[in-house]
């Protein structure tokens, strides 16, 4: 690990000695090749704006773990719970900051969210044409494909061509209904409860929601080795 | 219904046939090109929230301009369109770009 | 305060759509589903947003964060990632809203530049539209 002559001057309070436990030590000090001129410009505003008393080290720092707890993990307990429980569910369908909130999930204030439901009627996909608006206090940073334009251009006009893309045939007679995040309203598509998991726990079912089945462009799939494990647990416990 | 008080009654309810207005956007705006002159339904009025082509410019937003959920039949949206003429598009829109079909 | 002039920068060929309005355009070719692990400046670039925008801040909005982005026309929106748009876009922010000068930023990235080539890596440009 680093010396106490790599640790970055700039990345902490004044009034911060534990330099050896910052957990945002700069593993891409160590990078070779050029960097992004963008990573310099991120180092310099931040400095900047601890300089000048706007934000503290400590406050950055503490949104980056912040961050990192949001992922899709926290996303399939949810799915999971309203699966398992139809009260649950009834109230994350009416008021999503309510049931989250109900689950520790505190989803701040900036956007409000909405859950929306596939049925054996409706498919739902999730997309910001204008941006890449995204439940990222539930689900964590978007991925890559997510906020590409390539996406977002596409999923509007040719729904069924991309997620046949995504390896989602939706049948005919199954409508795709598309959610275009214009507003500071947040989508999270609740997906159907695949067959062939009665009895499952809900842990056992938070493992087969992935991340792509709450935007749409997935759905839970139980396969053997899901169902294996599912099974050995289920005679375990 | 979320975000702030509503100040004035919403102008159209849910089942309402709303025209987005097809008027060039003047700066920020968050009714999307695509949707400017399509015709659809009011699923649901989603509350009052600050107007974003205000805050974008660092005005206060206020007053509130109420949103609305409007859902459209896709080949209403696009005239060759591939897919089941079932298939929906569904997005939020800001009370001044909708129109009354009426 | 003045007001920032209100502009669209329209995408060429497209209507009469802005740069970043790209819902129902099929020019951008395949989906590219490989996953990316964001960078921990990227994350921290996150981090400041969320900050600067929350209700204790109040430095700006994520409105004027998305105009500002919007402001800059198809060329850069079209070949810029999402974070460097971001970073961008809070850099002439906070200037706008007078919480940095341009002067001092200007300083700060030049000491910083020549941190990282002191650490054996070098910027290849210092000049970031």
């Amino acid at each position: 690990m680093a010396s106490h002559d790599h640790d970055h001057p700039h990345d902490h309070d004044h009034d911060d000695h534990d330099h050896h436990h910052d957990p945002h030590a700069p593993q891409k000090d160590h990078d070779s090749g050029p960097a992004d001129p963008h990573e310099v410009l991120e180092q310099a505003l931040r400095e900047l704006l601890i300089e000048k008393g706007v934000l503290t080290a400590g406050e950055i720092n503490a949104q980056v773990d912040f961050m990192d707890t949001r992922s899709p993990a926290l996303g399939a307990n949810v799915v999971a719970r309203a699966w398992t429980d139809a009260r649950f569910k009834q109230r994350l369908l009416a008021d999503t900051r309510v049931a989250l909130a109900e689950m520790d999930i505190d989803i701040g204030s900036l956007a409000d969210f909405r859950t929306v439901e596939n049925t054996p009627e409706t498919h739902n996909v999730v997309v910001c044409t204008l941006c890449s608006c995204y439940p990222k206090l539930l689900l964590g940073i978007p991925p890559a494909w997510y906020k590409s334009t390539a996406y977002r251009g596409r999923v509007v006009v040719d729904p069924r061509g991309v997620l046949d893309e995504f390896g989602v045939k939706v049948p005919d007679g199954v409508d795709v209904r598309v959610h275009d995040s214009t507003a500071d309203l947040r989508y999270i598509v609740l997906p159907m409860r695949p067959p062939g998991t009665d009895g499952w726990s809900e842990k056992k079912l938070a493992s087969i929601v992935t991340r792509d089945t709450m935007i749409g462009t997935a759905i839970p799939k139980v396969t053997e080795k899901t169902a294996a494990r599912a099974a050995r647990g289920k005679s375990a416990s | 219904m979320s975000g702030e008080p509503v100040h004035s009654a919403p102008r159209f309810k849910p089942g309402d046939a709303v025209r987005i207005d097809d008027r060039a956007a003047h700066g920020h705006c968050r009714t999307p090109w695509y949707l400017r002159g399509k015709t659809g339904v009011v699923t649901e009025v989603q509350g009052a929230f600050r107007d974003p082509e205000r805050l974008a410019y660092h005005r206060s937003g206020l007053p509130p301009q109420v949103l609305y959920k409007v859902r459209f039949a896709q080949p209403d949206i696009w005239k060759t369109y591939s897919g089941p003429s079932t298939d929906q598009l569904e997005a939020d829109i800001y009370e001044p770009w909708l129109q009354s079909t009426t | 305060m003045s007001e920032p002039k209100r502009k669209t920068r329209l995408r060429k060929g497209a209507g009469g759509r802005a740069a970043h309005d790209v819902g129902g355009l099929l020019d951008f070719g395949p989906i590219d589903r490989a996953e990316h692990d964001p960078a921990l400046w990227e994350k921290r670039v996150d981090a400041m947003l969320i900050l600067l925008v929350g209700p204790k801040k109040g430095a700006f909005k994520i409105d004027a964060m998305r105009r500002v982005i919007e402001d800059y026309g198809q060329q850069e929106y079209d070949a810029t990632t999402y974070y460097q748009k971001w970073v961008r876009a809070i850099r002439n922010l906070l200037i706008e809203q007078e919480v940095i000068t341009r002067d001092e930023l200007d300083k700060k990235f030049a000491i910083v530049a020549t941190e990282f080539e002191g650490r054996g890596r070098s910027v290849p440009s210092k000049v970031i539209p």
